[in-house]
């Protein structure tokens, strides 16, 4: 289990070596999207047309943000369960996507396009709003404000804890985690 | 006939929804500590920190706990000798939960069921509460609140066994749906169980017996050793805080039954996550 201080945009070079289990501290810029963002993206990339961000070598959160107080970037904002988003993922990996952070498994095509485009799942804690917030410098709706929550929001973070999941190698730290702790009658 | 002032009511309603999305109940938290001291994995220990220090941050700081400030559920008790003047209880139990979920910079997460749009500039933020009543003797209202989350929502089922089935086959239906979660409710959790009554009877008493405070006992000593029997058996998941693996995955098993046809066995499992908010007050 290593330990890594990473900067977006993330390269080929940067995912490769990591593996499930290793813990990644992510800094740059980082893009928001929930189900109905991805639904958007994808709809764009099928059109041919412009995204609001530039897919290569990104990192998208699952995150819906509670609404921050005045003065502040953003409220809190821990993942979202990824599943939701798994029938998007393949297709925004396959066009430069390096990275996700959320929480909860993800299917087998997300996997595979993990291995295949090279690309990794990060795991963020769930319920840990309030302290990921803290990693949060700066946030800004970019594109769709009318999602609310679900906008697709621009952050700025500063050593944003998570830990790789999904690596390009296929291996999965929920099915190892659980095989190591694994009490069979 | 006594007598409460329906602002009086939105009052302690608001403030207790308020306090509930940044302060963690001590029963949780104790739970979580003692998983803490407990876990085996050091990854899943690692995670149980940050769970710790973001209720210590969210207390401190007044900050949501969660992104996910949850659903306002809300089981009523309200006495038959008690009367609220200058409106509904419905009608104030909304508006208090629409103005903590404001003024609280808390998230409004209720849509439409189909197309998904966000219900809060026409049914109001957050709203409707989800409201179950229940008409009781005395002059008291007895308001018990939850503000419950999606993720672990979505991992809950419930069945109807044959009766023949019996403690085993509930065993073996919870076992199954804890082990399908995974990762995905956001362990350590608390599951709670309800067992007879109708199939919609199932449904509430397992949402229920999510409100009790976890570490407390089943006043019922039969009930008491099912849920700790199931504990047990649900630790040896593996799948730990987070789903990271590990030997702390249920904090808390909690049991709730009723009476059912002779024909059925219903079981409903209803998964909360380690953010257990609740709280309670009676006026």
């Amino acid at each position: 289990m290593a330990e890594y201080h990473m900067t977006t945009p993330l390269s080929d070079e940067d995912v490769s070596k990591l593996e499930a289990g290793d813990i990644v501290y992510l800094n740059g810029t980082i893009y928001t999207a929930r189900d109905a963002a991805h639904k958007r993206l994808v709809d764009l990339i099928e059109k041919g047309e412009q995204l609001p961000f530039d897919l290569k070598g990104s990192v998208i959160y699952f995150v819906g943000p509670t609404p921050p107080k005045p003065g502040e970037p953003i409220g809190s904002a821990g993942p979202t369960t990824s599943y939701r988003m798994d029938s998007y993922s393949p297709i925004l990996i396959e066009h430069g996507q390096k990275g996700m952070i959320g929480k909860g498994k993800r299917n087998q095509a997300v996997k595979d396009a993990c291995k295949k485009y090279k690309a990794v799942y990060f795991g963020a804690t769930g319920g840990a709003g309030a302290l990921i917030a803290k990693a949060i410098k700066s946030a800004e709706v970019i594109a769709y404000p009318e999602l609310g929550p679900e906008a697709i929001r621009k952050l700025e973070v500063e050593e944003f804890p998570v830990t790789v999941i999904n690596d390009t190698h296929g291996n999965d730290l929920y099915e190892m985690g659980r095989a190591k702790y694994e009490v069979k009658d | 006939m006594r007598e409460i002032a329906y602002d009086d009511l939105v009052k302690s309603v608001k403030a207790m929804v308020m306090h509930t999305a940044s302060h963690l109940p001590e029963d949780a938290l104790k739970a979580i500590e003692k998983a803490y001291r407990e876990e085996k994995s050091e990854v899943a220990k690692s995670v149980l920190k940050q769970i710790l220090d973001n209720a210590h941050l969210a207390s401190e700081e007044d900050r949501p706990l969660c992104q996910d400030t949850g659903l306002a559920v809300y089981f009523i008790k309200v006495g038959e000798d008690v009367k609220v003047v200058g409106g509904s209880i419905r009608d104030a139990i909304n508006q208090a939960t629409e103005e903590a979920y404001k003024e609280g910079y808390l998230r409004a997460s209720t849509c439409d069921c189909f197309d998904r749009h966000n219900l809060k500039d026409e049914v109001g933020y957050n709203l409707p509460a989800v409201i179950h009543f229940d008409l009781v003797p005395g002059d008291r209202i007895e308001i018990e609140y939850a503000a419950k989350g999606g993720g672990s929502e979505n991992v809950s089922r419930a069945t109807v066994l044959a009766p023949a089935q019996g403690k085993e086959g509930i065993k073996n239906y919870v076992k199954q749906v804890i082990s399908d979660a995974g990762p995905n409710p956001c362990p350590p959790i608390i599951v709670g169980v309800g067992i007879g009554g109708t199939f919609e009877v199932a449904a509430k008493s397992s949402k229920h017996a999510l409100f009790r405070e976890a570490g407390t006992p089943n006043p019922d000593p039969d009930l008491d050793a099912f849920e700790k029997e199931l504990l047990e058996e649900l630790n040896k998941l593996g799948i730990g805080a987070m789903g990271m693996g590990g030997t702390q995955t249920v904090l808390a098993v909690h049991i709730e039954k009723n009476p059912c046809h002779i024909a059925s066995l219903p079981v409903s499992v209803n998964v909360q996550c380690h953010s257990s908010r609740h709280s309670h007050i009676t006026l």
